[in-house]
């Protein structure tokens, strides 16, 4: 049997998630072994017309040419895996969708705006059929790898659904809510090992809102901070106006 | 000989971002020459305004990734100017080292992964596994210890999490000091192979005499701080950024193009090694030899050499600076509770003010007008790939029309070279088109 022919592709975001897939290092190699990237625009010139058994997009769709692309790879490739808070819910795009296109266009470009037409930012998932997702702005390496071996193998991967505080408490971080800053922890899916806060940062809530903020190991901080979901939300939208405050 | 040249390639591979190369010469006049930017507007200055100082970050490095911790540590120097916040010694230091570690992390990527395939012709870095594997596992290597090396002092190195207005929220303790200085040692000892390889490298004859602009400083090899310095002899303060720049709009571009003494200017590795020769560390110079790169040189395919040389450079200081801080040891007290400086711990004051950083591709400037409680008023960034598309073009013409005659092949891929040799962002491009609100 041959090896898989993957494919990675790039709409509009910062590329940074692909990054991380080139900073894997050696690991990097190892998989290699097992797959055969037929695309990957940034670091190679081969191209490929056959059908992928992979592809994987980053980045939000934000024109008409990136709908058409997405289409397109839908219908040549077995699987499609959206990877990154761009691709999966909108990300950091999204923040553009709060104001009208026409007013975004005139701070960008003054009065050339019409010749840059740009339409709300929609995630991959809004335009084709999604088989894997990997959240996260940028996405966190080892869970990457593990959609990846799971995709690869048939099975399916379920992003879990608790609070990035469970992680957080598991960690031993003292919670910023204690310190009097606010943090997305509560309402925000886990599975990035609660990165910022161990960091000393909070929780911007990258990877996407839980299924039900009030259920699923939240519940304990919000109560005791009395928080309310929506209060926290207003405060911090960063990567999740796209997805309108809800989640797939 | 023939006069006519047609080259177009179409999303240009192995460069950050999507880009075109469209030359047309018929009959010896060059009808087009041109770098073209296609990607999609993101709205980046759109998203900025109205935000707090306090998150700013968390946007601006999100501009590129491969950039992202330049474009942070911009933002926060153009941020901490204009509420007028000086930081201390340490967070200078430590941001040196985060500088170090980007401008190592995209040299080590250009050099191995981006240039090197032409240089030995093939079509891809995976394509040279099978006959330079052990460069390929080197580069990969010396990407994850900047990597790694990232990690331990802001969270990662794509979008950095710690490093914010007022300095860092986590504060490097001995062992990671320790654990840093591991990685540099290691990327050290790398570097000497990577020079042997780069020495086998037959990078195109060319020649252009060009105006050179950089961060300059009497304190040693300017990245974050000093004058800005052109080689034609102006130097001016970084808050004059805009007479520095002097952007224009050009017809066929969405990109706005720079100019200062003549019609174009580089910045970059090549504009730093001519500029600031004297104060690179021995070492370096002892690359630059190697690779028989003396300053001024001319040639833009060379500013694949110059980052060689300035990896030298990175690696030693970064080792210097941490065992500086090894020894008087790290103050933890430093570290900063931001959020949104719910608790005023942050001085805040109405003001403008600019961040002037030597990124990978060159200098970088942002600059933003606060009111008094850190809210941003208006947002500006001329990223260095703006700057030097300009100095592209004009060198592309030059190449039009010394390759005009020669083979399709041979010539387009002379032009992918070019374009290539100025490592050039068109993530970082796109994402700041033409900002400016007024
Ligand atoms: S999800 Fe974040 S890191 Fe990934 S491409 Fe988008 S902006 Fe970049
Ligand atoms: S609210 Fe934030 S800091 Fe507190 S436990 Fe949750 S994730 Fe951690
Ligand atoms: S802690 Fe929050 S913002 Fe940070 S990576 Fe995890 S989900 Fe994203
Ligand atoms: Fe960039």
């Amino acid at each position: 049997m041959s090896a898989p022919k993957v494919a990675f592709f790039d709409l509009a975001c910062c590329e940074g998630c692909q990054l991380q897939v080139a900073n894997l290092g050696e690991e990097l190699l190892d998989l290699l072994g097992h797959i055969e990237v037929v695309e990957f625009r940034e670091l190679m010139s081969e191209k490929w017309d056959g059908e992928y058994d992979l592809a994987i997009i980053e980045g939000s769709v934000t024109n008409e040419e990136a709908e058409e692309k997405v289409k397109e790879i839908r219908r040549r490739s077995k699987m499609v895996m959206a990877y990154g808070a761009c691709a999966v819910n909108g990300g950091i795009n999204g923040i553009k969708n709060k104001t009208p296109m026409e007013e975004n266009g005139r701070i960008v470009y003054g009065d050339r705006f019409k010749d840059y037409p740009s339409m709300p930012t929609k995630a991959v998932g809004d335009i084709i059929e999604v088989d894997y997702i990997v959240p996260g702005c940028p996405i966190y390496p080892p869970e990457f790898l593990k959609v990846l071996k799971s995709a690869l193998a048939g099975l399916e991967y379920v992003i879990p659904d608790h609070a990035v505080c469970v992680e957080c408490r598991f960690n031993e971080n003292e919670c910023m809510y204690e310190k009097g800053i606010n943090c997305m922890g509560p309402i925000t899916r886990a599975g990035c090992n609660s990165w910022c806060l161990n960091n000393g940062n909070r929780c911007y809530g990258c990877r996407g809102l839980l299924s039900n903020p009030n259920i699923h190991g939240a519940r304990d901080v919000m109560k005791k901070y009395d928080l309310d979901p929506d209060v926290i939300l207003k405060s911090i939208d960063m990567y999740n106006a796209a997805a309108g405050g809800k989640d797939e | 000989m023939s006069k006519n040249l047609s080259v177009n390639v179409e999303f240009l591979t192995r460069v950050e971002g999507h880009g075109h190369i469209v030359v047309d010469m018929k009959n010896g006049k060059l009808n087009k020459c041109e770098l073209k930017i296609v990607e999609a507007p993101r709205f980046f200055e759109a998203m900025v305004r109205g935000r707090s100082i306090f998150e700013l970050q968390h946007i601006t490095c999100r501009i590129c990734g491969i950039c992202s911790c330049g474009h942070s540590l911009a933002s926060i120097q153009a941020a901490e100017d204009a509420i007028g916040f000086t930081p201390s010694e340490q967070t200078t230091l430590l941001r040196r080292i985060m500088l170090h570690l980007e401008n190592l992390d995209s040299h080590i990527l250009h050099i191995y992964m981006l240039a090197a395939p032409d240089m030995l012709g093939k079509k891809s870095a995976l394509a040279m596994t099978a006959t330079h594997g052990e460069a390929v596992r080197r580069a990969l290597r010396m990407k994850k210890c900047c990597n790694d090396a990232c990690s331990v002092l802001v969270g990662r190195h794509v979008h950095p999490i710690s490093s914010t207005v007022g300095g860092f929220t986590k504060i490097p303790s001995e062992a990671d000091l320790l654990e840093m200085k591991k990685h540099f040692s290691s990327i050290k000892q790398d570097l000497l192979p990577t020079l042997e390889l780069a020495k086998t490298f037959v990078f195109p004859e060319f020649e252009r005499e060009t105006e050179y602009v950089s961060l300059t400083s009497d304190a040693g090899y300017a990245l974050l701080n000093g004058k800005v310095k052109s080689s034609k002899g102006i130097i001016k303060d970084k808050s004059e950024y805009k007479s520095l720049t002097n952007e224009y709009l050009v017809p066929h571009s969405t990109a706005k193009h720079c100019k200062l003494s003549g019609d174009s200017y580089m910045v970059g590795a090549l504009a730093r090694f001519n500029n600031n020769y004297d104060m690179l560390h021995p070492l370096a110079k002892y690359a630059a030899d190697e690779l028989k790169l003396k300053p001024v040189c001319a040639n833009a395919y060379l500013n694949t050499a110059a980052q060689i040389v300035e990896c030298f450079h990175f690696t030693d200081d970064a080792i210097q600076i941490i065992d500086r801080l090894l020894e008087k040891g790290t103050d933890k007290s430093e570290a900063v509770i931001v959020g949104l400086n719910e608790n005023e711990v942050i001085k805040v004051k109405a003001g403008r003010g600019v961040g002037a950083v030597e990124v990978p591709r060159g200098l970088l400037y942002h600059s933003y007008e606060v009111d008094d409680k850190g809210t941003i008023l208006s947002a500006d960034c001329v990223i260095p790939t703006g700057q030097n598309l300009a100095n592209i073009e004009l060198d592309m013409r030059q190449l039009a029309g010394m390759v005009c005659g020669r083979p399709q092949e041979e010539a387009t891929l002379l032009f992918e070279m070019m374009v290539r040799a100025y490592d050039p962002c068109i993530s970082c491009s796109t994402h700041v088109l033409e900002v400016d609100f007024v």
